[in-house]
């Protein structure tokens, strides 16, 4: 699928592994969960409680909360504030997100 | 401006009662110091409950009860009226045997509207309550509303029936005139036969004017909300050990209550939450219901409200002015009585009297 | 970890203003504190710029790289310094609510002074919703702090210098931009034209703006002028840009929109305040009322830099050392002279920079219908999906202020808690009613300004009473 966006190429940029909807994929150190599913081409990271609409990040720094989505079990947060860290596992979320244990 | 009746406030108490003297007739003007649920009217916390009042409102909320039943017939509109129940949990015995002793009170005396249920029929209704409570006293009829949207849906009714209502209007002074009242405001003057005090926490200011002055006190009740969860209760929940009032609304957020009070600067109509309090309820929250660990509170707010000494409010004629009569000071409790206060009202006013038992309202008391 | 619960001085926010003024009052002995949303400093527009790599930063250019001194200052001074801090309470008694590491605390300051920056203008249009459409400053973070850029094409779309930047920076990166879309209409050029004497002053920002154009013409980018209705299409998705020019409807197909309509101070963190706040017609937006020390209505509160009216990063710099020396005199360390001697220059080069501001104000106007009359069903409130029907409906029934109008629609009520619709909703509703913006208003804002969880409140530190 091509992403929307590409990444510009940074010899020695160190990369971690996260996972996506349980798909493993590469992020740059550092950077933001929001800013590593656009890059690994998700379209959209949620759909509204309200009508189920899709729904992507949008303003990239947290005055927005279009972002959410669910970060380790915890369900909307906003990724676009939170960097990536080895090992993380992120889902998309439907509405209001069950993933309240 | 000459009309029948002048109400002193836009709020619910002041459009219930305009809209029960319009439907017998009466020419109405409201005055309103900004706009119709700006205070208490607007944002409380929306409940219907009968639960667990005090002794001398209970013959007033089992009435107010019916009418919300049947909200429609008064207003055209079902306020989004829940009706699902509510809970006040006790979590140890002790707890349970005061639950009991209310009920044997009540029911001595001809009311039927609490009930104790057992744990099993708790969780059965509560079933996200943490284990280890005992049981409950239970309403089955009681629930919630959306105060704004039933403030907008009274005035709404009030204006088709006839009444006029002013927003902006403050009450500058009141005078006796030949036929009946003059009201000073920064719009002018207003005059009728009878006058209605429905300001709230300004009832007292209105009040002082009649030099018939009450121990009135504003204060800034807080409420928070959270963020909207999947659907996960359908009662309303308080509690025997804790300040709490805790319910789901349709819209899958929960408003969270318990009486704490925000710092007011009432001239300037400006309140501070104070989160140290809300540390309290959060943590009572955290103790009831343990999967709420993780949500999140995305909002509080506080509004102004009167309250009374013996925490009940004040209706009835005045003690000093002929053809005056008030309806304030519900202690952050008149939301679910607005609909009888009104009928009350305008009872007094069209009839002198009404068949509700309001002795212990009078504003004599004090 | 527990750390000082009550500060001589708390600065929010780590962009320019908040780093000079930190740096300032830090300099001049004062016991002062620097919390920042934000792992590094920068704000927004030095964002990363400590850790960007050589390559991203040259593509970003040399303003940019300005904020490396700043930096290097600021880490110099010694001011305490806490990143990476959630503010979610202000209140007019200066005690500030964060959340740091999980961990909910307050504390409280004798002087506090919110440099807590601007934010996009969030302008409503239909399909403003659609994956695929971002603000050009979101492009901007990604470029900036990920080094992502648009990978199958971009449309730019809106009014403003930051448009053109980025487009310039798009073009050195090698991005195909299939046009820039471009909705100032042609008045402002002769509503500008009367301020132009004063904008040549600062000479640099305007030769800059037309660098950027000659570059973009050169490379054969497609600018259209003077463009209206101006629409996203797309199911899921979004797929095309649809929009009128010289009165024919055109579509452009992209997977990528990046708009731009100007930015506004992010005012949400001084309204929690109680500070009060104004219309700003030039500016269109909502500005705390302040002095020329930065001091709001709230007593030992400060704002300045774009948060407190949009003058860019020069003239937030030296906002910051203006109202770092009134911090210091206001904490007895400065009398009245000392502070005046000490701020003069600043205050000049302030002023001289915020020359260039009514001819750029003028010329990047968005259009009136754009920001006051948003069509039935473009959505308003994204957070509940509030068309601007349902709005003229609540209006037409009564309600005559943009709270009322929350309280019935629930617009302004969801997560973002009306960041992204007090501008639309307050210009809408103004111009629906025929009343100044003043009296329509702007939302109430209410604390935590950040969500709080239930076991983070129930955690909270509290620090001494007052």
């Amino acid at each position: 699928m091509s992403s929307t966006f590409r990444r510009l190429e940074e010899p020695n940029s160190p990369w971690v592994e996260i996972h996506i909807d349980g798909q493993p994929t590469q992020a740059r150190e550092g950077e933001s969960v929001a800013a590593a599913l656009l890059a690994a081409g998700l379209r959209s990271c949620r759909t509204t409680p309200i009508s189920g609409a899709p729904r992507a990040p949008y303003c990239m720094m947290g005055v927005c909360f279009e972002c959410l989505v669910e970060i380790d079990g915890v369900p909307n947060r906003q990724s676009c504030q939170i960097p990536v860290h080895a090992g993380m596992q992120i889902r998309r979320q439907k509405g209001t997100a069950e993933g309240y244990r | 401006m000459k009309t029948d009746v002048i109400i002193v406030g836009g709020g619910l108490m002041g459009l219930s009662t305009a809209l029960h003297l319009a439907r017998r007739g009466t020419k109405v003007i409201v005055l309103e110091k900004q706009s119709s649920g700006r205070h208490a009217s607007g944002v409380n916390a929306g409940g219907l409950r009968q639960l667990n009042r005090h002794m001398a409102e209970i013959p007033l909320t089992v009435a107010a009860a019916e009418m919300w039943k049947n909200i429609r017939d008064l207003v055209d509109d079902d306020c989004d009226v829940e009706l699902n129940g509510q809970v006040r949990i006790a979590e140890t015995d002790e707890e349970l045997q005061m639950l009991q002793a209310r009920v044997d009170t009540l029911q001595a005396q001809g009311y039927q509207h609490e009930r104790i249920i057992d744990s099993a029929q708790l969780y059965q209704l509560v079933p996200s309550l943490v284990s280890g409570c005992v049981g409950a006293l239970y309403n089955p009829d009681d629930g919630s509303a959306r105060p704004f949207h039933a403030t907008t849906t009274f005035r709404h009714k009030a204006l088709a029936l006839g009444a006029e209502i002013h927003n902006g209007v403050e009450v500058l002074g009141i005078e006796e005139s030949n036929d009946g009242w003059q009201v000073d405001t920064n719009q002018g003057v207003f005059s009728a036969l009878k006058i209605v005090n429905c300001a709230g926490a300004w009832a007292n200011r209105f009040a002082e004017m009649l030099d018939e002055s009450v121990p009135l006190t504003p204060k800034a009740p807080m409420l928070m909300v959270t963020e909207r969860l999947p659907p996960f209760l359908d009662v309303v929940v308080g509690a025997v050990g804790h300040k709490l009032s805790f319910k789901q609304m349709q819209n899958g957020t929960v408003i969270i209550g318990g009486a704490h009070l925000a710092q007011l600067d009432f001239e300037r109509e400006q309140s501070t939450i104070n989160f140290r309090d809300l540390k309290t309820s959060a943590q009572t929250v955290a103790q009831l219901f343990p999967s709420m660990a993780a949500v999140r509170i995305v909002r509080t707010w506080a509004g102004i409200e009167g309250f009374m000494p013996d925490n009940i409010p004040v209706i009835g004629s005045s003690a000093k002015a002929d053809g005056v009569f008030h309806a304030f000071g519900f202690s952050a409790h008149g939301f679910q009585l607005s609909p009888v206060i009104g009928r009350i009202m305008s009872e007094l006013v069209l009839d002198g009297k009404t068949d509700l038992p309001i002795e212990p309202f009078d504003i004599r008391r004090f | 970890m527990k750390h000082q619960q009550h500060h001589e001085l708390v600065i929010i926010g780590g962009g320019p203003a908040g780093l000079a003024a930190a740096t300032t009052a830090a300099n001049t002995g004062v016991e002062c504190l620097l919390v920042d949303e934000q792992a590094t400093l920068g704000g927004q527009i030095y964002r990363a710029v400590a850790t960007v790599p050589e390559q991203r930063a040259k593509l970003l250019g040399p303003d940019y790289q300005c904020g490396r001194d700043l930096l290097d200052q600021f880490s110099a001074s010694g001011a305490g310094y806490l990143p990476s801090v959630t503010l979610w309470d202000l209140n007019s008694q200066r005690e500030i609510g964060i959340l740091r590491e999980g961990q909910a605390s307050l504390m409280s300051a004798d002087r506090i002074i919110i440099a807590s920056g601007a934010m996009e203008r969030p302008v409503p249009f239909p399909g403003w919703t659609l994956p695929g459409v971002m603000p050009a400053g979101a492009g901007q973070i990604l470029l900036k702090s990920s080094g992502l850029v648009p990978g199958d094409g971009v449309v730019l779309a809106g009014a403003g210098p930051l448009l053109l930047l980025l487009a310039w920076q798009y073009l050195q990166a090698g991005v195909t931009i299939h046009a820039i879309l471009d909705v100032a209409p042609a008045a402002n050029f002769w509503k500008a034209l009367p301020h132009l004497p004063g904008a040549l002053l600062t000479h640099h920002y305007i030769l800059k703006g037309l660098r950027y154009q000659i570059a973009l013409k050169r490379a054969g980018v497609k600018f259209y002028n003077g463009v209206t209705n101006l629409q996203a299409i797309g199911g899921e998705s979004l797929e095309a840009v649809e929009f009128t020019h010289r009165n024919k409807k055109q579509r452009i197909d992209t997977p990528l929109l990046l708009s731009h309509f100007g930015v506004i101070p992010e005012s949400h963190l001084s309204r929690c305040a109680g500070c009060d706040h104004h219309w700003d017609e030039a500016q269109l937006c909502w500005r705390p009322v302040t002095d020329d020390w930065g001091n709001s209505s709230v007593e030992g509160i400060a704002i300045v830099g774009d948060g407190a009216g949009i003058g860019g990063a020069v003239a937030a710099q030296h906002a910051g050392r203006v109202a770092g020396f009134e911090s210091v005199r206001a904490l007895g360390r400065m009398d009245t002279k000392q502070r005046d001697d000490a701020a003069r220059d600043d205050k000049n080069w302030m002023r001289d920079d915020l020359r260039v501001r009514p001819f750029l104000e003028a010329l990047f106007r968005p259009p009136a219908a754009l920001l006051n009359a948003p069509k039935d069903d473009t959505l308003v409130c994204r957070c509940e999906e509030i068309d601007a029907s349902t709005i003229r409906n609540a209006i037409r029934a009564g309600h005559e202020d943009v709270n009322q109008i929350k309280f019935q629609t629930r617009c302004g009520m969801g997560p973002c808690q009306g960041r992204q619709c007090d501008n639309a909703m307050s210009q809408l509703v103004a111009h629906q009613l025929g009343v100044d913006t003043m009296v329509a208003g702007g939302y109430r804002i209410r604390p935590p300004i950040r969500p709080l969880t239930i076991e983070q409140l129930a955690g909270l530190e509290e620090g001494a009473s007052k």
